[in-house]
């Protein structure tokens, strides 16, 4: 595998991606939406406006929740309680939406995209092997979702730091599960859906099939990814190392077969039914 | 035409009277073969786009792929550069096989394709960046991609998206982009495909230059035009074979192997007095019988042939040694292989073509 070449694909899909406002602008308002202005209209209706209703229904909801979730929860009051446990439980999809919409937005366009604008053919042509441009392809599908969420989850950290904080005496935010689901458990369930966003885009014949199909494949996804990171962060911390391990072992299987899915001929646009 | 063939038909307009003059010349040029591609067969699906093709590109020269749309070009440049493996047959570039030896392969040549596969959305700089990137070009890589830029004449919109140029400012890039690397085989795709007259004579010219130093072009195209004067060796192909590939002038030997004069006078008859003459082979004369073919041994007979018919009272009107052009050439084997079987058969304007051949006088 030649590094090198890795990086010069990555480098440039991500510098056209940067050029594409039509892309990004959509997609920082996605993200601001889930990670600042959603959990912002829920807190503070709790918390500053005395919201008697939500506090009373979400005070409901935690009692069904874990025993180990409940134990963590902090605060003296009713509104810090159910603050709490909104900042830390409710939100937990919003790590895995987020990024895996904007990933497979990016992913499903990358393979098929070089075929239908023709530049396919400068690629095929290149020195670069078909596994280093997959990873290239990966890396810049990658990057733009993960980042937004490391972006997101430090603005959501100050959000919920400064309107939950002075509630449950101080700064609690990111706890130690929401740690280990952002740097543990939440990549593999990114790479594993672009393995086969990437697998689909490279044998689909237009970006609209490979949007429509990226579609099927991630909405599962997306209910498998949330179900375990919403266990991750209920249950106890060794939890999360196991659900990530698993969610790792499977990702980089998927992701060995799907390096064989990029070809020259379907760089090319040649070898869809051959 | 009016012709009263008395003697022979001329060359293109007959089918061979033995062997087909069809086929590849095998090439023994001392700097030795940069491609060869041998009984190459390739198919998709139902659709056959090589069937048995032979092309042996000499290094340090320029062969041009001639043939239809359709033809097989596109896909013997593909199997070159190793991006589409064969189902039959061998392909040796530098000596080696591209589908071994890719990234070595691939590293040595430089492509430009008939659409020029540019990213629109970066700059001009950026697209010859990547291309300096995946390629590793070493040491000053700005002042490689300027040069580069200015040797096609597209520095002055380096930093301009892409989406925005025309196409011959995308050409120019597309064919900056191939040279970045110093490549050792430069293959052309129909580089000259919706540029106008002027741009793409500018285009051909700097191909050519590019030969001086000793780089090996191929290049894919169906416009005759082109290929004239440009090429050092030829191959014309037709459903995905070679029909027949050499030298130009080896080619053309090979269909008019005798010189070849039209002459006309003003007085029927007057012409028949070449018969006899020494060097004359064989002469086609008009309907009218104030005009003919003539088919010397060698055409420095000319001069005699038009003394010894102005000494007999003739009044010469018209004296014209012909010279094949490629575009005749073409016609004259898409002719012969459509008589022996090869291809199948011809559109109208082939046709008309081949039926309308070098013996016309009128």
């Amino acid at each position: 595998m030649n590094w090198h070449h890795v990086k010069t694909v990555a480098r440039t899909d991500l510098r056209q991606l940067i050029g594409a406002k039509d892309f990004w602008i959509p997609m920082a308002i996605l993200g601001s939406m889930f990670f600042l202005i959603i959990p912002f209209v829920l807190l503070i209706s709790i918390t500053s406006l005395g919201d008697v209703d939500a506090v009373a229904q979400v005070s409901q909801a935690i009692k069904v929740l874990p025993a180990t979730a409940q134990e963590q929860i902090q605060g003296d009051t009713d509104a810090g309680r159910t603050s709490y446990a909104l900042a830390v439980f409710l939100f937990a999809p919003v790590a895995i939406v987020v990024p895996l919409t904007i990933s497979t937005a990016v992913g499903s366009s990358t393979i098929v995209g070089e075929r239908e604008r023709g530049t396919g053919e400068f690629l095929a042509h290149s020195p670069a092997g078909a596994q280093e441009i997959y990873m290239g392809k990966l890396i810049a599908s990658f990057v733009p979702g993960y980042a937004t969420t490391l972006v997101g989850f430090g603005a959501y950290s100050i959000l919920v730091n400064t309107v939950v904080g002075p509630e449950v005496g101080g700064w609690f935010f990111p706890t130690a599960q929401w740690w280990a689901l952002m740097l543990w458990v939440m990549p593999p369930f990114l790479l594993l859906t672009l393995s086969l966003v990437l697998r689909l885009s490279a044998r689909v014949k237009s970006t609209a099939a490979a949007h429509q199909a990226s579609g099927l494949v991630t909405l599962p996804l997306i209910g498998v990814a949330y179900s375990q990171s919403t266990g991750a962060l209920f249950g106890a911390g060794v939890s999360s190392l196991w659900i990530g391990l698993v969610a790792w072992t499977i990702a980089l299987f998927s992701l060995t077969r799907g390096m064989k899915a990029i070809t020259r001929g379907r760089l090319l646009g040649v070898a869809i039914d051959t | 035409m009016e012709t009263d063939t008395q003697t022979a038909t001329p060359a293109a307009t007959k089918a061979p009277a033995s062997a087909s003059r069809l086929g590849t010349d095998s090439h023994d040029a001392p700097q030795g073969l940069t491609v060869a591609v041998r009984n190459v067969s390739r198919s998709f699906g139902e659709v056959q786009a090589l069937n048995g093709l032979t092309i042996e590109v000499p290094t340090g020269r320029i062969t041009v792929l001639l043939g239809p749309n359709g033809a097989g070009k596109t896909t013997a440049i593909r199997t070159i550069t190793g991006a589409l493996a064969p189902h039959q047959g061998t392909v040796q570039v530098f000596g080696v096989n591209p589908l071994e030896h890719g990234e070595d392969v691939r590293s040595r040549c430089g492509i430009v394709s008939a659409n020029p596969a540019l990213y629109d959305r970066l700059s001009g700089w950026h697209n010859l960046d990547y291309a300096a990137d995946l390629y590793q070009v070493t040491g000053n890589k700005e002042a490689k991609i300027r040069a580069a830029a200015e040797r096609f004449g597209i520095e002055h919109a380096l930093d301009l998206p892409v989406g925005g140029y025309s196409t011959g400012m995308k050409t120019r890039l597309a064919l900056s982009r191939s040279v970045l690397h110093d490549p050792e085989l430069l293959l052309f795709d129909e580089p000259t495909s919706g540029l106008d007259p002027e741009s793409a004579h500018a285009v051909l010219a700097l191909i050519r230059e590019m030969t001086a130093n000793g780089t090996t072009v191929v290049m894919c195209t169906h416009h005759l035009a082109e290929a004239e004067g440009l090429a050092d060796r030829i191959v014309m192909l037709d459903g995905g074979r070679d029909l027949i590939g050499g030298a130009p002038e080896d080619l053309t030997n090979r269909f008019w192997p005798q010189a070849i004069v039209h002459i006309r006078c003003d007085e029927p008859g007057a012409i028949e007095a070449v018969r006899s003459m020494p060097g004359v082979i064989s002469t086609t004369l008009t309907n009218d019988a104030t005009g003919a073919e003539l088919h010397l041994d060698e055409v420095t007979r000319t001069p005699e042939i038009v003394a010894a018919l102005t000494a007999g009272g003739a009044r010469i009107t018209k004296v014209e040694p012909f010279e094949p052009s490629l575009e005749d050439l073409y016609f004259a084997v898409r002719a012969e292989a459509r008589a022996d079987g090869v291809i199948g058969d011809a559109p109208l304007d082939d046709t008309h073509r081949e039926t309308a051949k070098i013996g016309d006088l009128a």
